[in-house]
């Protein structure tokens, strides 16, 4: 019987696609939709109601042309209204149908005949469900997942951005924090630290915290315990980048930051670094030397 | 005071909007960079602390502005554990928490007028003024 009723749906897809395009159309009218071309909401619409049919064709077995649909949909920034409220007015739309025919349906052919009688609404709406339902599911696991997944995308690209760590020369490291830093931040820090440590075999770390707003006691305390961590692992810390009046309110903290070298600036501090490691920065004065003479050269031939 | 200038402490994140809210008006009133971010500072400990032993609170703020004297207050309300010997938690380093324990004295450094109000089960008040000079 079931079989009969899907045959019918099926085969009427073009008379329940006006009525549902008919209907559809009458909820679309916010900003969202009003930003649209009509030609591009009314071609949505239709690979939307095509999409439905194929759905229902192929029952919940395999990933169904709903999902790409949804996908795109998605990516284009389409409201999720869009596609549930598509969906309940397809409900409708095919219930609506199915009465309107009632009196033409045969089923007396159908392998498992059983009499409805007058009641046969219930039944109706129960098997429309059953095909409407695993759709709606769909499209909402659908669109909620890639939503989870571009948080987690963004709280991954955050996390990278959080504690960065830039190795600029042999054994010399840099971290520029930017930014307020909090708890979890702070653990990122040091684990970054720690990490960035062992991996590029810095012998000097520079924490520049020109960025940072704020240098409350956990700031400062979270510093502290870091640039100890790398000290026990046999490299050295640097903080740079303090401000004045960052320096003035960790005096006023009372916070003894005696046990490792401060610099106000990262020139600085990156000057310490390669003191640190044996180095030295020499300008060459001979190549200077060089091009100018061959810049002269040049003025003198263009004279000739 | 009215509750518009003050931040309910909930979250983490929420000691950042308190040190926002108390920067822009310590701008205001006319502190220079210096002073507001000894203000912004002793904000975040006092936020923090509530964040951290009573869970939930709130710090308001206000501008004094008289023809003698302007100045910005911060108080600090929660109603959290209280703290049982006031002297204690004024010493630099006393910490329950493993912290510095600099946060407390730290504030009245930073700051001009420091008052503490607390009761064991009951909460705790910390009303905090910095003069402008
Ligand atoms: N609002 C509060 N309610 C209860 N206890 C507090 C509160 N603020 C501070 N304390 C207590 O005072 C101690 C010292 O605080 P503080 O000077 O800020 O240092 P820290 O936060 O590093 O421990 C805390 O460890 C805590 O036991
Ligand atoms: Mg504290």
């Amino acid at each position: 019987m079931e079989k009969i009723l899907k045959d019918v749906v099926l085969d009427n897809s073009d008379e329940i696609v006006r009525m549902w395009i008919e209907q559809v159309k009458k909820n679309q009218g916010g900003a969202f939709y009003q930003s649209l071309s009509d030609e591009a909401l009314e071609n949505t619409n239709r690979e939307f109601a095509n999409a439905i049919f194929e759905g229902i064709q192929k029952g919940k077995i395999a990933k169904t042309p709903l999902d790409e649909f949804a996908e795109k949909l998605i990516n284009l920034g389409w409201p999720l209204t869009y596609l549930t409220d598509g969906m309940q007015v397809f409900r409708r739309s095919v219930v609506k149908f199915i009465i309107h025919k009632w009196e033409d349906l045969d089923f007396s052919e159908a392998d498992n005949y059983f009499e409805l009688g007058d009641d046969y609404f219930p039944w109706v709406l129960e098997k429309v469900d059953e095909w409407v339902d695993p759709l709606v599911n769909e499209l909402v696991s659908e669109y909620s997942g890639s939503w989870e997944n571009i948080v987690s995308l963004q709280r991954m690209a955050l996390q990278e951005l959080s504690a960065p760590l830039i190795p600029v020369m042999d054994n010399i490291t840099i971290m520029p924090l930017i930014g307020t830093i909090d708890t979890e931040r702070a653990k990122m820090v040091m684990e970054s630290l720690l990490d960035g440590v062992i991996k590029h075999n810095a012998e000097v770390v520079l924490i520049d915290i020109t960025g940072v707003p704020v240098v409350d006691t956990m700031v400062a305390h979270h510093i502290i315990q870091a640039a100890e961590a790398v000290r026990l692992i046999g490299s050295r810390c640097i903080l740079v980048g303090i401000r004045p009046e960052i320096a003035q309110t960790i005096v006023n903290l009372g916070i003894d930051l005696g046990k490792f070298p401060t610099k106000s600036s990262l020139r600085k501090g990156f000057q310490t670094a390669l003191e640190l490691t044996n180095r030295e920065i020499v300008e060459d004065t001979n190549r200077e030397e060089e091009i100018e003479n061959l810049i002269e050269s040049l003025d003198r031939s263009e004279e000739e | 005071m009215s509750d518009q200038s003050c931040v309910y402490i909930k979250k983490e994140w929420d000691i950042v909007a308190a040190r926002q809210m108390g920067r822009d008006i310590a701008t205001q009133v006319g502190f220079k960079t210096v002073d507001q971010a000894r203000i912004a500072t002793a904000i975040s400990e006092l936020a923090r602390n509530i964040y951290l032993y009573a869970g939930a609170g709130k710090i308001c703020f206000e501008a004094i502005e008289t023809v003698q004297k302007k100045g910005i207050t911060i108080k600090a309300t929660d109603e959290g554990p209280g703290i049982s010997d006031l002297a204690q938690v004024m010493e630099d380093g006393y910490s329950t928490s493993g912290g510095l324990g600099a946060g407390l004295p730290g504030v009245k450094r930073l700051m001009d007028e420091f008052d503490i109000i607390s009761k064991s089960g009951e909460g705790t008040t910390i009303e905090s003024t910095k003069w402008l000079r």
